[in-house]
């Protein structure tokens, strides 16, 4: 009787559906570099970052101001040619300003917190994430901006389906990323420390990790993997608002626990499986693909709370 | 239980007169902003019988609240759909279609919202903390995407029209029933059940307290009342949409009982008051020195000073006391319900 | 006699509003072992966590080496050699024994040094050598004992200190703990050792201090207060 569901096209082949496949891959790559922030900050301190998402909004706004200088604005026609290592100087110039930022929040708001009930930091965070929304809002402007262009976007062929250029870009960019980010964690000292932390802060403290630097670092790591979104996903939907980090956020985190939560590969991969399902679910009604993250969520916390990659055992990481 | 319906009655009559009073002399945006304080009362102290007496961290209650209100418009409201084989838009006519019909619409609304409650009690019961905080979460976006999705009841624009049934007698009479309830429950048997729960579960299981019963029991409780509170934001407001109710809202709320110190009640009250109220008188001010947008920077930044300086909120776990109060009050007799915590 | 090479004196530390250590003073001479017993509750791990840094005193003076380290990180102390192996062994379960040992040098740089300290552990306890690409929590109660003291001597301790080593372990591997335990004090390691179990702490270590409800009741040479009256009644189960 009432109409429930939209179906949408009335073809939908399977190469339409490799096709929504594809964009989820890119899709999913945003939610995995989002992802490592909270699965990183909640391993270490059990916390929630509900302010993760903002820096992601905030690493977008970082590149948006210095990409009006030499970018291609479409109201004015202009299209300057724009070299590689600039594109790359925007990248690290958001990822440090984010970082910077990360490590602020973690100072000013978080670690006055460490000693108290997580109930009181969830709302904390709660409360940060509502006061860079705002600022943000104050600050940048409640309308959208568009962000500039510097590459101009044109579909791939591959095989029987095609992708945006831009979307290669956040699949590649992503991978090496995550990659490096894994890497570091389990190869250098500094990782070590952070696994150490994230096992068991006191007997870290007693193995002489430095526990509040350890944490600026993984706050600072963490932010920028999330800037490092904001640029990519600028490039690709050049449309900013300063909200822009509230459902994005509340997704990779959907996607660390997804993965299991604490895990680096965890949060990879829960990005992926969560950016195709939305997106192959968009095929039919993308309304609906709204939803799928968050029966995902109810689904994992059920069914296996530790995630497809998270350990079951005594520590939560 | 007889003081008890005397109470309520001498309470009804007492809004009543409030009512008229505020109808006849009060300026009408006065008087909104004190049914939108009696709503968040509502909402408040309902939230507070899961989060601060049994201790679950839920933030699902705008999605309680929005089932509450679309079920109640639902019986009250005409409706429009667009039908296929006549190529036209129909009208399903409300079942009640009189100022009558209200406070079974409301009921019903509230009782739907409850069986949600059950519905998300019983699977998230292997939950703790965070993690049910997130799941609650979860609840509410699904519930809001779902009526983003049902164009009988307006999709995501919203369904307008309905009667402007809410009016501060209605809403008060609420507030009044939600507050006599709780204050009861939290003496009773069941609310000593659920604060058992809430210091320490093991403990509890091993007094003979069923926690998972409890647990759900308090969830009914609490999306009871917020679906009662949907309601009655629903017909205040005469259009309501998925927005109204997305999970913006469950933190206010909870921001409301952090403030006021969760697991007090009367806590819960003043949060919800300062919350509605102080909004609305900063608009002005905010205006005044021309940055808009100051005020929710300032919320958010007085929720972390908080939480920082004082993270048990401004009473604590105590209850404002009446009797206190009555001798604050010349002239007042303080006899019935009081005493401190 | 040299330098005490870790000196408290008249340490107050509270939690909340209970008083728990009640003006403490104790001094280590180097390349002691020295013993410091009590019964649950007594005080004896808060000392511990008060000498390197987890807790602080509200009053008093606490010098390691000459220096005051009463409000000195706990990172920065296990870098100048005052290192603790946590009760309840606090491994980490998750990474395997090799990882464990390589953390527990987390605050060193010598890469050819590391790895001698390392074949060094294995020849200490063999029993890891055996397991060392095994993962922590796979250990016995007795292995991971080990792998905590393992641990704690790769970073180069000048004063270790042992935070209730026999700890739920069956009676002939907490012998083999303490045999350690004197092997790694005669290599010249100092030695704080914090136990329940008075009879054996008190035959490997020289001297000793009893702890009751936060303050040191009794101190002497370890010999003498194993014939001691009231030591034997309280806690040696004889009298």
């Amino acid at each position: 009787m009432l109409p429930l569901l939209e179906t949408e096209a009335p073809g939908i082949t399977a190469e339409l559906i490799l096709q929504q496949v594809a964009n989820g891959v890119a899709k999913g790559s945003v939610y995995a570099l989002i992802a490592v922030g909270y699965t990183m900050v909640y391993g270490v301190l059990q916390l929630i970052n509900f302010a993760h998402g903002e820096v992601y909004m905030l690493g977008a706004y970082f590149s948006y101001y210095p990409a009006k200088w030499f970018g291609y604005v479409p109201e004015t026609g202009e299209k300057p040619k724009v070299p590689l290592y600039l594109i790359g100087a925007l990248f690290v110039g958001s990822m440090a300003a984010c970082a910077a930022v990360g490590m602020l929040i973690e100072r000013l708001a978080y670690r006055p917190l460490r000693n108290s009930s997580r109930l009181a930091a969830l709302i904390t965070a709660i409360g940060v994430s509502l006061f860079l929304q705002n600022a943000g809002q104050m600050v940048f402007g409640a309308d959208p901006k568009g962000f500039p262009v510097f590459m101009d976007q044109e579909s791939v062929p591959l095989g029987p389906i095609e992708l945006a250029n831009t979307k290669l870009v956040i699949i590649v960019v992503a991978a090496i990323m995550m990659t490096g980010l894994h890497l570091f964690v389990q190869r250098t000292k500094p990782g070590a420390a952070m696994r150490a932390c994230s096992f068991d802060m006191r007997t870290a403290r007693l193995m002489g990790v430095n526990v509040d630097r350890t944490v600026a670092m993984t706050f600072a790591l963490g932010s920028a993997m999330a800037a490092v979104g904001g640029v990519l996903v600028a490039m690709d939907q050049p449309r900013l608002t300063p909200l822009m980090g509230l459902m994005m956020g509340l997704k990779a985190f959907i996607a660390a626990v997804l993965g299991g939560i604490g895990s680096i590969p965890g949060a990879a991969l829960g990005g992926l499986v969560l950016g195709v399902a939305e997106s192959v679910v968009g095929t039919w009604s993308t309304t609906y693909a709204e939803a799928v993250a968050f029966i995902v969520l109810i689904l994992v916390l059920l069914v296996k709370p530790s995630g497809l990659l998270g350990k079951s055992g005594r520590e939560k990481v | 239980m007889g003081r008890m319906i005397g109470i309520l009655v001498v309470s009804l009559a007492v809004v009543l007169g409030v009512n008229w009073f505020l109808d006849s002399y009060i300026d009408q945006y006065v008087v909104r902003v004190i049914n939108m304080c009696g709503i968040s009362i509502i909402l408040a102290v309902s939230l507070n019988v899961i989060n601060g007496l049994c201790g679950q961290f839920s933030l699902g209650h705008a999605g309680f609240m929005a089932i509450g209100a679309y079920v109640s418009a639902w019986f009250t409201t005409t409706l429009r759909y667009f039908d296929e084989a006549q190529a036209k838009y129909v009208a399903i006519e409300p079942m009640f279609s009189s100022q009558w019909g209200f406070v079974p619409a409301l009921i019903v609304g509230g009782i739907a919202a409850a069986i949600a409650g059950a519905v998300v009690g019983i699977p998230t019961l292997r939950l703790k903390g965070d993690y049910l905080a997130i799941a609650t979460l979860g609840f509410g976006e699904i519930v809001t995407i779902m009526i983003t999705n049902f164009e009988t009841i307006g999709g995501a624009n919203g369904l307008p029209g309905l009667p402007a049934y809410s009016n501060t007698f209605w809403i008060f009479a609420f507030v009044v029933i939600v507050v006599m309830f709780s204050w009861y429950l939290q003496r009773s048997t069941f609310g000593r059940a659920l604060i058992a729960i809430r210091e320490n579960e093991l403990a509890a299981e091993v007094m003979g307290i069923s926690a998972s019963r409890m647990k759900v029991m308090a969830f009914i409780y609490g999306a009871f009342f917020a679906g009662i509170a949907g309601g009655l934001l629903g017909h205040l407001l005469q259009t309501i949409s998925p927005a109204t109710f997305n999970f913006m809202k469950s933190i206010e709320v909870v921001v409301m009982l952090v403030l006021g110190g969760l697991g007090s009640m009367t806590g819960a009250i003043v949060g919800a008051i300062v919350l509605t109220a102080l909004p609305e008188a900063l608009r002005d001010v905010e205006s005044e020195i021309g940055l808009v947008g100051v005020r929710m920077v300032a919320y958010a930044l007085v929720l972390i000073l908080l939480m920082i300086f004082r993270p048990q909120g401004i009473f604590g776990q105590k209850e404002l006391s009446l009797k206190l109060l009555g001798r604050l009050i010349p002239g007042r007799k303080s006899g019935n319900a009081g005493g401190e915590e | 006699m040299a330098e005490p090479i870790l000196e408290m004196k008249d340490i107050n530390v509270y939690y909340g509003a209970i008083h728990a250590l009640k003006g403490i003073s104790l001094t280590v001479n180097p390349g002691e072992v020295v013993t410091l017993i009590g019964a649950n509750g007594a005080g004896k791990t808060t000392t511990l966590a008060t000498i390197c840094g987890l807790m602080r005193s509200k009053t008093g003076s606490l010098r390691y080496a000459g220096e005051d380290i009463a409000n000195a990180a706990t990172h920065r102390l296990v870098a100048k050699g005052l290192v603790m192996a946590p009760e309840g062994r606090g491994i980490f379960p998750n990474l395997t024994v090799e990882e464990n040992l390589l953390l527990g040098a987390y605050a060193r740089a010598d890469k050819e040094g590391i790895q001698k300290d390392l074949r060094h552990g294995y020849e200490i306890f063999p029993r890891l050598a055996e397991r060392k690409k095994q993962r922590g929590g796979t250990l016995s109660g007795g292995e991971q004992q080990m792998l905590a003291i393992a641990r704690s001597l790769m970073s180069r301790p000048k004063l270790l200190l042992l935070d209730e080593p026999s700890l739920g372990l069956a009676p002939l591997i907490v012998q083999t703990i303490f045999e350690t335990v004197d092997t790694v004090n005669k290599e010249g390691v100092t030695i704080l050792l914090v136990e329940q179990n008075a009879r054996i702490a008190l035959k490997h270590s020289n001297r000793a201090y009893v702890i009751e409800s936060g303050e040191i009741s009794t101190e002497g040479n370890s010999a003498d207060l194993l014939t001691d009256p009231r030591v034997k009644a309280a806690y040696l189960g004889e009298g």
